[in-house]
């Protein structure tokens, strides 16, 4: 998976990301452990610029636990991450620059529930940036229209919104100083199938107009099948498969065949 | 990356303004600045393009400010377009293009009208409290009376559990506090007794204040600090994530299951806790007496039978339930009323311990009164 050699620049996206040349985020050897459990074991994977990655893998197979050490908030025991070509073991100050370029959705919105939803969305920005009041206001309408709310919902609270808004308002604060990847834990889980074909279209929508890179953990087939440019499967610790859509239906590996071939599966691949 | 610029090219009768270099997030500041300036642009020319094919890079914060332009130059009664848009970048702009008007946070009240609010907030607020602690105490008495009738519902396990929490492990600091408050009275005693040569006199002090009162409000207080919050933060955040919601869907009464329990273990609690404390608070006070009175154990015991009865350790136990009861609700109510928000849950443990601590020195005084008027 990790071939060394160069990759001519015509490469097609799903070429290019088998190399570390041209990935927005290459990990290496990763491994990591709680306790004696070995939760991934030397795990390599690249993703490439301006691809949506699916990230599948059995419940508890570590896919979260994965985002979780990219994004720094899980130790690592060995390997290397490499995210806009910057080890991020390279001191606080090269990790931080990183850290504004990116976009967390975690997997329950984690909103800050003493904040409204235009403070929600207006923290990074007044951290990072110096504008005024009233540029403030207007990026949050732009992210809010963009992630397809209301204008009125700005002033309600965490627990005020539906599990559905709370999702989109959580990636519109993860959109909020335009990353340019974004990681999505579960992002249509708990929503209601036609939410959740919107939510895909939306993310669809972004990455053509903002081109970015989005890492999403997810278990929703019919996101992988829509959504998704790559498909990358998490098993033992280690990435069992990673390809198209097609190159999953055609795979011959047990638990690849179960989960794309399976009842749910035939219902929405047909 | 280089940073941002906005050009004005003179064409004919129109005008150009030459957008070129990285209109990002990152340099946003300067962007708005750009922007602003060339928003104020009335010119007598008709015709004003906003050329943008010079731009390296166009990101949410960019385009929108591009379209703000625009939006202003057209309401200025210019005829403004935007030129030289990329494909990829002509959908962000369409995309900005739809959002409205900034809807301005809702506008905050003059200064008076705030402060009147929230006096009459706050008084509307006192009367909703005790209208609460008495519903609360209605429905613990009627839960106290359906388990009563029908025992098997009565949690055994979780009273012990409460039991331990609040009781067992609190032992250790409510000793070490009361033993230590009982030196000092007894040695700030001593220091003042002592310039009439009637050091005795201090064990009457000592036994009378530690069996009577400070023993049972002292623990009190403790118990509201130490117990009480943790019943509001317990079942707070039961509340915020829909816990109560699901015993009370599953048929369970939160009343029976959650507060009772701790209901009974702090009322068992406060007054062993009482007992622990006023016993090492006579200890503490015996010792200093000793050591820096010069006032030996065995004088000190029989001054202290002398100084007092059993009305007065009686006094001080009666009131140790009544007490825990009054921290029990106080604290209950209030975790029962967190609403959604972290914030909401701190503001709810505070006013838990604070109403606590009041309503104990309340009953507290209202014993005393009580006590006084019957004579004991």
């Amino acid at each position: 998976m990790t071939s060394t050699t160069a990759t001519p620049a015509s490469a097609t996206a799903t070429a290019a990301a088998s190399t570390s040349a041209d990935a927005i985020i290459s990990v290496r050897d990763l491994t990591v452990a709680f306790g004696s459990r070995r939760v991934l074991d030397g795990l390599n994977l690249n993703v490439a610029r301006g691809e949506i990655l699916g990230f599948v893998g059995a419940s508890g197979a570590g896919k979260s636990v994965l985002m979780r050490t990219i994004i720094g908030l899980v130790p690592k025991v060995s390997g290397t991450i490499e995210v806009f070509g910057t080890d991020l073991d390279g001191g606080d100050k090269a990790r931080r620059d990183v850290e504004r370029r990116w976009g967390i959705l975690f997997q329950h919105g984690a909103l800050f529930s003493s904040l409204s939803v235009r403070q929600n969305i207006q923290f990074p920005v007044r951290e990072y940036l110096k504008v005024s009041e009233r540029l403030l206001d207007e990026i949050t309408m732009a992210k809010l229209t963009m992630v397809g709310l209301k204008p009125e919902v700005a002033d309600r609270y965490p627990s005020e919104l539906s599990g559905g808004m709370i999702k989109r308002v959580a990636l519109a604060r993860a959109l909020a100083l335009d990353p340019e990847i974004v990681f999505l834990d579960e992002p249509t889980s708990g929503l209601d199938p036609i939410g959740a074909g919107d939510f895909d279209e939306l993310v669809r929508t972004l990455q053509r107009t903002l081109g970015l890179t989005v890492f999403m953990v997810t278990h929703d087939l019919d996101s992988l099948h829509t959504a998704c440019d790559r498909i990358a499967v998490l098993g033992n610790g280690k990435i069992i498969a990673q390809g198209t859509m097609a190159d999953m239906l055609a795979s011959q590996h047990p638990w690849l065949r179960e989960y794309f071939h399976g009842k749910r599966a035939r219902a929405v691949i047909g | 990356m280089s940073g941002p610029t906005l050009e004005q090219i003179a064409k004919g009768d129109g005008l150009a303004l030459c957008a070129a270099g990285s209109w990002t997030a990152r340099f946003a500041p300067a962007l708005e600045k750009l922007v602003g300036e060339a928003e104020k642009l009335t010119g007598s020319r008709p015709n004003i393009f906003i050329d943008v094919s010079q731009v390296s890079k166009l990101d949410t914060f960019g385009a929108w400010l591009i379209e703000r332009l625009r939006r202003a130059l057209t309401n200025g009664g210019h005829e403004a377009q935007i030129a030289g848009l990329s494909a990829n970048y002509a959908t962000l702009v369409d995309e900005v293009r739809r959002v409205k008007p900034a809807v301005a946070p809702p506008a905050a009240g003059s200064h008076l009208t705030a402060v009147l609010d929230g006096i009459g907030r706050n008084i509307y607020g006192i009367g909703e409290t005790l209208v609460a602690l008495v519903d609360m105490i209605g429905a613990v008495i009627a839960a106290w009376f359906r388990v009563w009738r029908h025992p098997s519902k009565f949690r055994l396990t979780s009273v012990v559990h409460h039991l331990q929490q609040v009781c067992w492990n609190a032992v250790p600091i409510v000793v070490l506090i009361t033993f230590l408050i009982g030196c000092i009275v007894a040695q700030q005693g001593l220091f003042h007794f002592r310039r009439f040569g009637a050091d005795v006199f201090v064990v009457d002090m000592l036994g009378v204040l530690v069996l009577r009162e400070l023993g049972v409000l002292l623990v009190a207080i403790m118990v509201a600090g130490r117990s009480g919050s943790a019943y509001t933060a317990e079942l707070g955040s039961m509340k915020m994530r829909e816990e109560i919601d699901a015993l009370r869907t599953m048929g369970f009464d939160a009343i029976e299951v959650l507060i009772l329990p701790r209901m009974v273990a702090l009322v068992l609690a406060l007054p062993i806790l009482a007992f622990l404390g006023a016993m090492a608070a006579l200890y503490g006070g015996g010792l200093v007496a000793w050591l820096y009175g010069g006032v030996d154990p065995s004088s000190f015991l029989s001054r202290l039978r002398e100084a007092i009865s059993i009305n007065h350790f009686i006094v001080g136990m009666v009131k140790a339930p009544v007490m825990a009861m009054v921290i029990g609700i106080v604290a209950c109510v209030e975790g029962l009323a967190v609403q959604g928000s972290a914030e909401s849950l701190g503001q709810h443990t505070t006013s838990s311990v604070v109403k606590g601590i009041f309503f104990v020195i309340v009953m507290d005084g209202v014993f005393a009164i009580f006590f006084a008027t019957i004579g004991i």
